[in-house]
């Protein structure tokens, strides 16, 4: 008895406590390293102009909330006299701007642009799930000659660089008039979405037992409606992982945003690196638009945190 | 990968099942019409997005289209494209860049993976809470990380520089690490590393997770030593998860466009132009849509070519 106690504790299954806490130093140490750059951000954006481009740069200062009405707002620089000349500010805002004698001249686009964001990446990732989950349950249930070839096939049409897909598609869409559109962005990111969305779905559609539906179909269903009844409760997690993960894909997508849209169907990634100021990068907005833009993928992450491993490597890796 | 079929069906179920399968028939659709109506879309729509396209700049590649001088008439040129792409030294040279990028961006991500990964498999307390932390950068958007890290590199106003400055005492405003023709191509290793060395960690982690116990418990009665045990047992088990690993993180980086386009968009001067900023520098800004389309198919091919024989020797490493 004792001398089994003894042998578990030499083995590797356990780790002893030295070593435990060497690795617990290392990786915090990792983890806190790693870490910085995006507190450094979020920090940011709480800075005023002058804060954000000090040298030494400042850990320590005094938070504003600037940052935040430049990127959501378009000012105009006046005079200290026709300032002075305007009815007195009516919101916080306006009070900040004018410490700068600025004055809030309208709405900036980031709005229109989030919800560009918001549009596409929602639009291609319900098709994407829909189009992929009807296809990986006929993968997963039914014999389908070439099934591995189609497979494949399907997952091989994410290799191709964005660069080189865009070349086509930018002379397709001007043909049928789908550049920046949304259309044209949900159909393009549905098609790239969709050889995940097969893979992991047929993934999850496996694991759940076919005894379920064939119990169902005895019963005197159809197969669509065990379809609907049986297998579509069972895999709704399996769903909401995958459509977590289209959805992270859309949202930060850059390359073809950048060369299919310039203006009405621009999401966020390429909009970002152009928030200027006055003189180059405006730095506490540009952080701020980051910080917002980011918040829900952090959120999504720790959503995901199960099945990370499984969305990243297409299925082929489960636990 | 798991068997399409499940072979594994109870038998005397599926011989419950016939009489019925006939009555269903009539009822409503077959399993086969179902099985082309539901994997349809999904190839329709791939083969409009992603084949269509595919063909037409085959095509394209053959022309001498270039759309900003699109008046001119549509000239086929034969393989001309091709043989402009491979003798262009600029290519090769856009080629290596890529090369020495995917080697060192690869290496150093499967040894800080790798490492990271025997750490936390340590299991010590809150250990996942730490796992978790790590893994956000590769989930962020590698544009806007390209983007907020040209902040933090700045020579004068960013933090990177002042951290180095206070540890080996240069000063601050002395290096650019994106300006500089020596530190550029670090540099994208760098944040390369910082986003995707937590990918290679957590497939690692996977790796380290399915060796059983049992086999290191044999190893301890044999009195192996723990580097032993290492070269023996946990990196040969582990060997197919890495490979795997490398396997996504070669294709994506040999793809490589957003994060170092917004970082040093291919500068100083071409020392950090990977090949896909070459391909839309020429397709999209000189528009020399026939060349690009060359250059973009031999990339496929390369990716492709390359992939393939990856994944076979994948498989032999699974097998064995």
């Amino acid at each position: 008895m004792t001398a089994a106690a003894k042998s578990t504790a030499h083995s590797i299954v356990e780790a002893s406590p030295r070593v435990k806490a060497f690795a617990a130093v290392i990786v915090i140490f990792y983890a806190t390293v790693t870490i910085t750059p995006l507190l450094w951000i979020v920090a940011t954006a709480f800075k005023s102009q002058s804060d954000a481009i000090a040298y030494p740069p400042k850990v320590i200062f005094q938070p504003t909330l600037e940052g935040y009405v430049n990127l959501f707002t378009v000012r105009t620089r006046q005079t200290p006299d026709f300032i002075a000349s305007l009815p007195p500010a009516t919101t916080w805002y306006d009070k900040l701007v004018r410490k700068h004698d600025m004055v809030v001249a309208g709405p900036s686009k980031v709005v229109p642009r989030f919800i560009n964001s918001l549009v596409i990446g929602f639009g291609s990732t319900f098709l994407a799930v829909l189009l992929g989950g009807l296809a990986a349950y006929a993968f997963s249930r039914f014999r389908i000659p070439l099934a591995d070839d189609l497979l494949f096939f399907i997952l091989s049409t994410r290799m191709m660089p964005p660069v080189a897909v865009a070349i086509p598609i930018y002379l397709m869409y001007r043909e049928l008039n789908l550049t920046d559109t949304w259309t044209g962005m949900i159909l393009l990111y549905t098609a790239v979405n969709v050889s995940l969305a097969v893979w992991l779905l047929k993934g999850f559609i496996d694991e759940i037992p076919r005894e379920y539906e064939e119990a169902a179909l005895v019963d005197g269903y159809t197969r669509l409606q065990a379809l609907r009844k049986v297998v579509l409760p069972q895999a709704v997690t399996g769903i909401a992982a995958t459509a977590i993960f289209c959805l992270i894909f859309s949202w930060n997508e850059y390359a073809f945003a950048v060369l299919l849209t310039s203006g009405d169907a621009q999401t966020m990634p390429p909009f970002i690196p152009f928030i200027i100021g006055e003189g180059g990068q405006d730095w506490p907005a540009v952080a701020a638009a980051t910080t917002l833009f980011v918040i829900p993928i952090v959120l999504f992450t720790i959503v995901l945190r199960r099945h990370l491993l499984r969305g990243i490597t297409f299925g082929a890796v489960r636990k | 990968m798991t068997a399409i079929i499940h072979s594994d069906a109870p038998v005397d179920r599926i011989g419950a099942q016939v009489p019925f399968r006939a009555v269903r028939r009539v009822r409503s659709l077959s399993d086969r019409s179902i099985a082309w109506l539901f994997v349809t879309p999904t190839i329709a729509l791939l083969l409009a997005i992603n084949i269509f396209p595919l063909i037409w700049m085959i095509r394209l590649s053959f022309t001498s289209l270039n759309l900003s001088m699109s008046y001119l008439p549509l000239r086929f040129v034969g393989l001309d494209n091709y043989a402009d792409v491979l003798s262009d030294e600029d290519v090769w040279i856009r080629l290596q860049t890529t090369a020495q990028f995917v080697i060192s961006t690869v290496a150093l991500q499967v040894i800080v993976g790798f490492g990271l990964a025997l750490l936390i498999n340590r299991q010590f307390r809150s250990h996942s809470f730490w796992t978790t932390i790590i893994l956000l950068p590769m989930m962020l958007s590698p544009a806007v990380v390209g983007n907020f890290w040209t902040l933090l590199l700045q020579p004068q106003i960013g933090p990177f520089n002042y951290v180095v400055g206070l540890f080996t005492g240069v000063a601050p405003s002395s290096f650019s690490m994106t300006g500089e023709v020596a530190l550029a191509p670090w540099t994208i290793v760098l944040v390369d590393t910082w986003m995707w060395a937590p990918y290679v960690m957590l497939i690692c982690l996977a790796g380290l997770r399915s060796i059983p116990d049992y086999i290191y418990e044999a190893a301890e009665v044999d009195r192996a030593s723990s580097w032993r045990q290492f070269w023996s047992i946990t990196l040969p088990m582990a060997m197919p998860f890495l490979m795997l690993a490398v396997l996504f993180r070669a294709i994506e980086n040999f793809k490589m466009f957003d994060m170092v386009n917004l970082l040093t968009s291919g500068g100083p001067g071409s020392t950090t132009e990977l090949v896909s900023i070459t391909l839309k520098r020429a397709a999209f800004e000189k528009w020399r849509t026939g060349y690009s389309s060359a250059l973009a198919i031999i990339l496929f091919v390369t990716v492709f070519g390359a992939a393939n024989i990856y994944v076979k020797a994948l498989n032999r490493v699974k097998q064995r």
